[in-house]
């Protein structure tokens, strides 16, 4: 029998001692270390604060981050494949109209209505991956086109005035106008999502499609349709996240999500380990990290620290979770903190 | 070539390639090229730079299409139309880039678009674990050490990448492999491993394999036989059992003695 490849590595891990051990796990798994951070930060916060545990401070954090979560999620599997978009927070306002539209001016059944919103969420998703792999024209273009294309068209249909969110009883119960139904909702996508990215084909070739584009093709992946079905994945949880944010503050109106929205969401994937070069990333850091987010901004509302601090911080974090991530990835290919998965 | 295959002489060869000629332009890459592999044959091409043997394998691959001549494979006329479509005649190619993902683990690369599943209807989960065991028990099989299975490629040195590779492409239901220079950029000691991995695969599998390569003691190591390529043309073709390095050399050396062609 053949001896074929070679320096079996020492098992580094059974010898290695406690710390080397803590930090192999957080060089592996990249949760971890956000975890930390977040463990650290409310600790922070409760110490400066003892408002900051209150039952409210809690709702306040769940409901600034369900809606960022859900899109977040999207992104994160994008990232992954190598793409972006840039359009989600106007989707995220743009198919919240098509279901008003749907409701009202068209006489469709509420439920109806959702999946109509939904539907026009993922046709823009699919525009822009169709645009972005058989035009060849990068993601971050498309997108960008997209969401100023879109934000026209909402101004435009919806006359830039606000209206009340359509829908009875049981549909607002389902859809988020109690407290913390926006919340299940967001862990419902977390855990779909998850379960998609790690446990299925589909996620399995969205890392290689990040991966290594070339190799994942002449493998036999068809990496254009596991770009686009990225996209529309994207844009329809922004439109369900829209629709959901339109029930919980009761209110439809044109300039709701955005860029913030949007960069919020790719911010805390980012912070989260996804990597913007593709190939790697989860989307359980991605909620972490809107929860980063999230207590950042409560913890600094409390303080009566000026919210212009909130983007400063914002910006530091970004830059210094790329930074981390890039020179993790180094680590982690050197394998000088080796140790199995 | 293991026994199984030898035994049966009146089964058609793996791949037959018959009077391809390919240019490009002005420039002759290939010239009334002929070669054949017997199902189970490991066969070597050498020849230097620009002797044509990436145009033959990319022909081969479905990359290009011959200008002329035909391609046979287990004795049916093909017309090789892209790299997909030479996987499903049974032809797979180990690319030099490798096509490995260096993020995933060594038995996800292993399964790469042959994944295992188990699941109701369309709603199917991956089988990790089958895939573990049996990517584990396939490497293990051939000799192939990793420091782990479910460790990630972008860990691994160049050789154990080279051995993955390979090894994917011999645990999938291809028949006939080529691999593109496995040995390029590869230390002595790595590149001894790769080569006794290809010889041990020859020795056992009814795959078939053509192995580009520029070293002859390599291409002795390693293959049943071996074609010399030069100038597009084939010029030498001989068991590797009744030739040697000196042999070979003498005749490359004659060959070069020769008036180079006009065109060359």
């Amino acid at each position: 029998m053949a001896q074929a490849a070679t320096n079996a590595q020492a098992p580094v891990e059974q010898r290695a001692g406690l710390g080397r051990r803590v930090a192999a796990a957080l060089v592996r798994r990249r949760e971890a270390s956000i975890l930390v951070v977040l463990i650290g930060l409310v600790t922070y916060f409760s110490i400066r604060s003892e408002a900051f545990f209150g039952t409210d401070n809690a709702q306040v954090i769940a409901e600034f981050s369900a809606p960022i979560a859900i899109i977040a999620a999207g992104e994160v599997m994008l990232l992954i494949c190598g793409e972006i978009d840039l359009s989600a927070g106007m989707v995220f306002a743009f198919s919240t109209w098509i279901f008003y539209f749907a409701n009202t001016d068209w006489s469709l059944p509420i439920w109806l209505a959702v999946i109509v919103g939904l539907l026009s969420g993922a046709a823009v998703g699919l525009v822009n991956g169709l645009i972005t792999v058989l035009l060849h024209v990068p993601s971050f273009i498309t997108t960008l086109g997209m969401a100023y294309l879109l934000n026209g068209l909402t101004l435009n249909i919806s006359g830039a005035f606000p209206v009340e969110t359509p829908g009875g009883h049981t549909f607002f119960r389902i859809f988020g106008a109690s407290p913390y139904v926006t919340v299940y909702w967001a862990l419902g996508v977390i855990v779909v999502m998850t379960v998609l990215l790690t446990r299925t084909r589909w996620g399995l070739h969205t890392v290689a499609t990040g991966g290594n584009l070339l190799g994942a093709s002449e493998s036999g992946v068809n990496v254009r349709s596991v770009k686009v079905g990225n996209f529309v994945i994207c844009s329809t949880l922004a439109a369900l996240a829209g629709i959901l944010e339109s029930v919980r503050i009761d209110t439809i109106q044109a300039l709701q999500g955005g860029f913030p929205l949007m960069f919020y969401a790719v911010a805390a994937a980012v912070i989260g380990g996804t990597s913007l070069f593709g190939g790697s990333g989860t989307i359980v850091g991605a909620a972490l990290g809107v929860l980063v987010l999230a207590v950042l901004n409560l913890g600094f509302t409390i303080q009566g620290i000026s919210a212009y601090w909130f983007d400063f911080i914002l910006g530091v974090a970004i830059i210094v979770s790329m930074a981390l991530n890039v020179s993790l990835e180094r680590i982690r290919q050197s394998g000088r903190l080796g140790g199995t998965t | 070539m293991s026994e199984a295959a030898a035994a049966r002489p009146d089964a058609p060869d793996a791949i037959r390639v018959e009077n391809v000629s390919k240019s490009f332009g002005v420039v002759r890459a290939l010239e009334d090229v002929s070669l054949h592999v017997r199902p189970g044959e490991v066969l070597g091409l050498i020849g230097d730079n620009g002797a044509g043997k990436s145009t033959l394998v990319k022909i081969l691959t479905g990359f290009h299409k011959p200008d002329s001549g035909s391609i046979f494979v287990f004795g049916d006329e093909v017309q090789l139309k892209s790299v997909t479509h030479a996987r499903s005649l049974g032809i797979d190619t180990v690319f030099q880039d490798l096509a490995l993902v260096p993020g995933m683990s060594v038995y996800h690369n292993m399964f790469l678009n042959r994944e295992l599943t188990r699941g109701i209807g369309p709603l199917r989960f991956l089988n990790n674990r089958e895939m573990k065991k049996r990517a584990r028990e396939y490497l293990d099989d051939i000799g192939v050490r990793v420091p782990s299975i479910g460790a990630e490629v972008a860990r691994m040195s160049g050789g154990q990448r080279q051995a993955i590779a390979i090894a994917r492409s011999t645990h999938s239901d291809a028949r006939i492999i080529l691999l593109d220079e496995p040995l390029a950029a590869m230390g002595a000691r790595e590149g001894a491993l790769i080569i006794e991995l290809i010889a041990e695969l020859g020795r056992r599998s009814d795959v078939s394999m053509i192995v580009i390569a520029h070293n002859y003691v390599h291409v002795l190591e390693m293959c049943d036989r071996v074609n010399l390529l030069r100038n597009g043309r084939i010029v030498l073709d001989k068991r590797t059992d009744e030739t040697s390095v000196d042999e070979l050399t003498e005749i490359v050396a004659r060959e070069y003695r020769q008036v180079p062609r006009a065109d060359a």
